[in-house]
């Protein structure tokens, strides 16, 4: 029961996120009167559940790594802070993105438990608003003058243009839904994925893990947000900004929906990655911010007359704002529910440099001196390691000093297959990986990572492929299953 | 019917109607050369077949603006669209009412002034029929309509010159009283009207076309 109560802060989060965000995916189209609300919102629900469930865990894992929220508690209150920010802006009728509320709830709570802010993702995320907008911008730019560009070459009656553009919103339109699904479901559940109360369940063919569940319990809360409150955000998304042609709508989908699929797509990284080219981070983006772009995009393209400056500014603030008042809400709130409401919001995590860290790290040009100094001695929160290793070692990157702490980091565990059997279903590990498994039965390991290092030593059907095309999706497989092996092993 | 075929349907019924328009101008011309010749049987047969396509006009409209907004169709032009088939039905009415007038005040037009009311209509009928090029153009090559709505300045601009002449031409008639003078230069100004009329179309049918280029 109290796993409902502890969830329904997602679930406020997923609704507030399908009354807003999702209302940009189709706002321009409802908002220029092309579709109606209820067409919109049919295929909005449907594509932003499919998109949640079958591609949500790419951006899920880069938030995940920037906090770690590891008390359900903590992230009930996370995910309760980033919502009441969103719905709180709202009211104020300021333009609000759901995914800065989370990065700064989270941040909140990072500071509040003393973790580590991983600052590569945290990097990465931040990168993401300034080049979300700006992609946006650049494709519907493009998008718009290509379209331009192609009816001034193709008659087409009036009559029928309506009737294909309408096609291809609704196209468009269930596009954008499922890329929103599958990148921003990780703002919704991304928080409780370290603490998720569900088991791996098997139905027929289909096979969900815990992390499935979760995400498609949050597309439904984003149906429900659809439903119940998107309508007038659509009707003011439209022609907030700029007045749009149908035409121009179609673009701004399109373009918008393009953006949040590229960063949402793992099958798109690991094309990219496999032929050599940069990848795009796997990052949950505004889709505020993307249709803002797109817009901008096409107001410039029509030489930036009728695009109304005050309403962007207002927009731009926003996204400043946000995250920072999304952090000191998330803060404050944490700090009422541990110390009024006596709720554990976080597990304190322990850093220790072990003999099994000191081998580890060993292993290329010795152990250096600074963390000998250190070795032994136990560290009470993250914060406070990563001090000591500065003072000790001052020549070594952020970088570096946050792998050196991701190792430390204590997580005991003991490998208990008694334990397993209750919590996952036939198949769900191969023969040998079984067997495998079971030869380290009583085994205990201080850190987390030391099972999948011993498992992989023991047999090579444990050990990830090298990475391509082909070898992603058993890679893929297998760390989600080690990250289930931990979780239940370290469970006390 | 699917959404696909509803488009299509009303398509057809677009162009049934700017057919009409374009029959009502051929309709128009004749009839007056008719009248003129002294043909009164052949005139009210031409007066009775303009009256029919009136009428299959008008309903015809009523028709397309029905499914335009009951469909909710072409949301950001249809404003412009039903202004455009008001205006252009009002050209069809004012070509119907000037034939109309012929029959019932039956004006005596002296020989040595029937060729100039014959040159006259020449321009006018031109006008509608460049109109109904350019409301063809708006709907389905917007690029051309430029070219069209040109003309029908340009048609109009060559009525109102002969229409002027026309009149100048009757009041120096000297086989004619001043009050047949008078009721002969409302005829004029009756046939000149419709290409004015045309121009208003047109002029309404230039501002809709750049809307949809924006």
């Amino acid at each position: 029961m109290s796993i409902i109560v502890f969830l329904s802060s997602g679930l406020f989060l997923g609704w507030s996120l399908g009354a807003n965000d999702a209302a940009n995916v189709f706002g321009t189209a409802v908002g220029s009167r092309m579709l109606r609300f209820r067409t919109a919102a049919i295929i909005c629900s449907v594509f932003v559940i499919l998109g949640a469930a079958l591609s949500g865990s790419g951006a899920a894992h880069t938030l995940g790594k920037l906090g770690a929220v590891n008390e359900i508690a903590g992230a009930f209150m996370v995910a309760l802070a980033a919502a009441l920010t969103v719905y709180w802006m709202t009211k104020l009728e300021l333009p609000v993105s759901t995914s800065q509320a989370i990065v700064g709830a989270i941040i909140g709570w990072n500071y509040f438990s003393g973790s580590l802010t991983d600052t590569g993702s945290l990097t990465k995320i931040v990168s993401t608003w300034v080049i979300c907008p700006l992609l946006s911008g650049v494709f519907s730019f493009l998008l718009y003058r290509l379209t331009r560009w192609a009816f001034g070459r193709v008659n087409v009656h009036l009559l029928k243009l309506d009737h294909y553009t309408r096609i291809g919103l609704v196209v468009a339109g269930a596009f954008g839904a499922y890329s929103l699904g599958a990148n921003n479901i990780a703002n919704v559940m991304g928080v409780f994925v370290p603490v998720s109360p569900f088991r791996p369940l098997d139905i027929g063919l289909l096979s969900l893990s815990n992390t499935d569940q979760l995400f498609i319990l949050g597309g439904l809360a984003i149906a429900v947000g659809v439903f119940t409150y998107s309508h007038k955000v659509m009707g003011t998304v439209g022609t907030g900004i700029l007045h749009l042609t149908p035409q121009a709508a179609f673009v701004v989908v399109v373009a918008s929906g393009l953006v949040l699929f590229l960063f949402a797509s793992q099958g798109l990284e690991a094309f990219l990655a496999s032929h050599g080219f940069p990848t795009i981070p796997l990052v949950p983006v505004s889709s505020s911010q993307a249709v803002v772009g797109a817009v901008l995009g096409i107001g410039l393209a029509q030489g930036g007359r009728g695009i109304n400056y005050r309403t962007l500014g207002k927009i731009a603030s926003g996204w400043v704002t946000t995250p920072i008042i999304a952090a000191v809400v998330s803060f404050v709130a944490l700090f009422f529910l541990q110390n009024v409401f006596n709720q554990k919001v976080y597990r304190p995590v322990v850093y220790q440099i072990t003999a099994s860290v000191q081998q580890k790290l060993s292993t290329k040009g010795g152990f250096p001196a600074g963390l000998r100094a250190l070795k032994g001695a136990r560290y009470e929160s993250a914060v406070a390691f990563i001090d000591a290793l500065e003072q000790k070692m001052p020549s070594l990157s952020r970088a570096q000093r946050e792998r050196i702490a991701s190792l430390a980091m204590l997580e005991p565990l003991v490998v208990d297959l008694s334990r397993l059997e209750r919590e996952i279903q036939d198949g769900w590990l191969s023969k040998a990986q079984l067997v495998v498994l079971r030869g380290l039965d009583g085994q205990r390991y201080q850190h987390d990572w030391e099972l999948g290092y011993a498992l992989a030593q023991a047999h090579q059907c444990w050990r990830p492929r090298p990475s391509s095309v082909g070898n992603s999706f058993h890679n893929k497989a297998l760390k989600t299953r080690l990250k289930h092996l931990v979780q239940v092993f370290g469970k006390r | 019917m699917s959404l696909f075929k509803k488009t299509k349907d009303l398509v057809l019924k677009i162009d049934d109607f700017l057919d009409l328009t374009a029959q009502t101008a051929l309709h128009f011309k004749e009839g007056i050369r008719l009248y003129l010749a002294g043909k009164k049987e052949a005139f009210e047969a031409r007066l009775e077949l303009i009256a029919e396509t009136e009428n299959k006009a008008d309903a015809l409209k009523k028709l397309i603006v029905n499914q335009l907004y009951a469909q909710t169709l072409i949301p950001e032009s249809r404003g412009d669209v039903l202004g455009i088939m008001e205006n252009t039905d009002e050209v069809i009415d004012w070509a119907k009412s000037t034939m109309g007038e012929f029959a019932v005040e039956c004006p005596r037009i002296p020989e040595e002034l029937a060729e100039g009311f014959m040159e006259l209509t020449v321009p006018v009928t031109l006008a509608v029929e460049s109109l109904v090029l350019a409301t063809r153009a708006y709907f389905y090559d917007s690029s051309a309509i430029k070219d069209h709505l040109y003309k029908v300045s340009f048609h109009e601009g060559e009525a109102d010159r002969i229409a002027d002449r026309v009149k100048r031409d009757i009041f120096a008639s000297e086989s004619l009283s001043l009050s047949e003078k008078m009721h002969l230069r409302y005829f004029a100004s009756h046939i000149d009207t419709l290409a004015d009329r045309a121009e208003q179309v047109a002029d309404r049918l230039g501002v809709a076309a750049i809307k949809r280029a924006v």
